[in-house]
């Protein structure tokens, strides 16, 4: 395996600009949440910090960094320090496998517009979402309080009830494309987006992952109504900052996956292909915050019902309807 | 470059899982199982086999051991680092049986070096795994699966079969119950 320079010149250049944009915009996304969360409950949010209280997310950040660091005393200390990177690692890795835009050409090479194209790439995504859990659990029970004790238990047995009916929804995806990798179903969906195929599966997959991203109305996990934090009621700190700038970055990713699963990828008319991937993405990051201030919360029983009794089955039956009218169009 | 890689993963993979098994407290023990599982799926990936590297971490690291994480959370053991260490005579077997499985498998692989296959130098694909599985094997996938049906049906007839009749003894049913889910895997 040989590389030139200027590949892995490239090469580094790319995976800069992807983790600098993704945490950027996770950062505003927190900003965009509370101004939009204020419209839709007819307050005025965040305006103070820079014009239209652009400059908040620099303010925050230099606040939690300034904050004290507090372990309390009975935590398993090793475990409680590691458990806020367990949380947001994953959800940065899962980005690698994500196309966000059409191959350029610079300097004469041919340069894909994604970090690493795997031919498993859905598997990458279904593994890292189902350690990304370890984060969470981990630090609920370091922390060895009652409180976070209980967030962590809920957050693992919310991943038992979402994460079959989410892997079970990409089947389909996987059927139409013939291919486990994510660019394949990117150029699969270059004339019609899955979703005008699998509206279901899509509906599926929208549940599933905002699971996934312990939002309202699945914010079981840490329920500040019941739990105080749930899991991260014992943080502090830069370390509070990590679980929430982690579960930041797993709404972009996941509005991305959403995306490159269902909704056409980077294909779009009249704008450049970068432009059309985060407008889609940032679109089911809109509907995200848009439930979170609509709906109530769901009880722990409930999400187990939904997703054990409905969407697992509804999935199943989504599998067996595709797979037939596959094999009647073949025939 | 990919063997200081491997031997690195190797290290690690050892030393998690010797870690795993020396460790008493629980939880901590099953992140170091998690560790070693990493480091063997990265191998598995050094070795041109992704989907085996990446059904290691969604079955096992994802799957069993969030179960495994799961149930000792909820029991809540305390502190089981206090407890008793085992007697040499309850640990003498079994350290005696993994002498033997060690010796055998070294023996296995001094005398099998010379003629040990390389490993492919491409990538094998999804599609030509799950040709080979599900054409030249589709007895043994059904077989698997039924095997699979009939330990989920056996839990939830054990599961409903407590709940129902409250006088059975409460110690005896849930060890049936993970008894039968132990064969699922």
């Amino acid at each position: 395996m040989t590389a030139s320079p200027l590949d892995i010149a490239l090469f580094a250049a790319k995976l800069g600009v992807v983790f600098f944009v993704i945490l950027t915009m996770a950062a505003y996304l927190v900003l965009a949440e509370r101004r939009i969360l204020a419209w839709i409950q007819d307050r005025k949010g965040p305006n103070r910090v820079g014009p239209f209280g652009m400059l908040q997310p620099l303010a925050d950040l230099i606040k939690l960094l300034t904050k004290e660091d507090f372990i309390p005393s009975a935590a398993d200390r090793w475990l409680f320090l590691l458990a806020p990177a367990m949380a947001a690692i994953p959800a940065i890795l899962t980005f690698a496998v994500i196309p966000f835009g059409a191959p350029i050409t610079i300097a004469g090479r041919q340069v894909p517009l994604l970090i690493a194209d795997l031919n498993v790439g859905v598997l990458f995504f279904l593994a890292l979402s189902s350690i990304a859990v370890y984060g969470m659990a981990i630090g609920g029970w370091a922390s060895n309080s009652k409180y976070s004790l209980l967030g962590g238990i809920r957050g693992l047995a919310q991943l038992i009830s979402y994460e079959l009916s989410m892997g079970l929804s990409l089947v389909p995806v996987i059927m139409l494309a013939h291919s486990f990798s994510l660019t394949a179903i990117v150029d699969a969906q270059s004339t019609v987006p899955f979703i005008v195929y699998q509206p279901v599966a899509f509906i599926i997959f929208l549940i599933s992952i905002t699971a996934e991203c312990k939002r309202i109305p699945f914010d079981i996990p840490e329920a500040e109504g019941e739990l105080v934090a749930g899991f991260h009621t014992e943080y502090s700190g830069m370390r509070f900052g990590l679980f929430f700038v982690g579960e930041y970055i797993n709404i972009i990713v996941l509005g991305g996956l959403a995306t490159t699963f269902f909704l056409g990828g980077w294909h779009g008319p009249f704008l450049p292909p970068v432009v059309w991937f985060t407008i889609k993405s940032l679109a089911v990051a809109f509907f995200f915050i848009w439930m979170r201030g609509t709906l109530p919360r769901l009880r722990y029983d409930q999400l187990m019902h939904l997703g054990w009794k409905v969407l697992t089955p509804l999935a199943l039956v989504n599998i067996l309807a595709t797979g037939w009218w596959l094999a009647l169009a073949a025939s | 470059m990919e063997q200081i890689i491997f031997y690195i993963l190797a290290a690690v993979a050892v030393i998690g899982t010797v870690l795993a098994i020396s460790e008493k407290h629980p939880v901590h023990a099953i992140l170091y199982l998690v560790t070693s599982l990493f480091a063997v799926a990265v191998v598995f990936y050094l070795l041109m086999a992704p989907l085996v590297a990446v059904f290691e971490v969604i079955l096992y690291a994802g799957a069993i051991m969030v179960l495994f994480l799961f149930v000792i959370m909820m029991l809540d053991l305390g502190h089981p680092e206090k407890g008793f260490s085992p007697h040499w005579r309850e640990w003498l077997p079994a350290l005696l049986l993994s002498l033997v499985s060690i010796a055998s498998l070294v023996m296995v692989i001094v005398s099998r070096h010379s003629q040990l296959a390389v490993p492919a130098a491409q990538s094998i694909p999804i599609r030509e795994v799950s040709r080979r599985l599900f054409q030249g094997h589709g007895v043994a996938v059904e077989l698997i699966s039924l095997q699979l049906l009939f330990a989920l049906v056996g839990a939830l007839y054990l599961g409903k079969q407590q709940a129902s009749s409250p006088g059975l003894p409460p110690s005896s049913a849930p060890e049936r119950v993970s008894g039968s889910e132990e064969k699922s895997p």
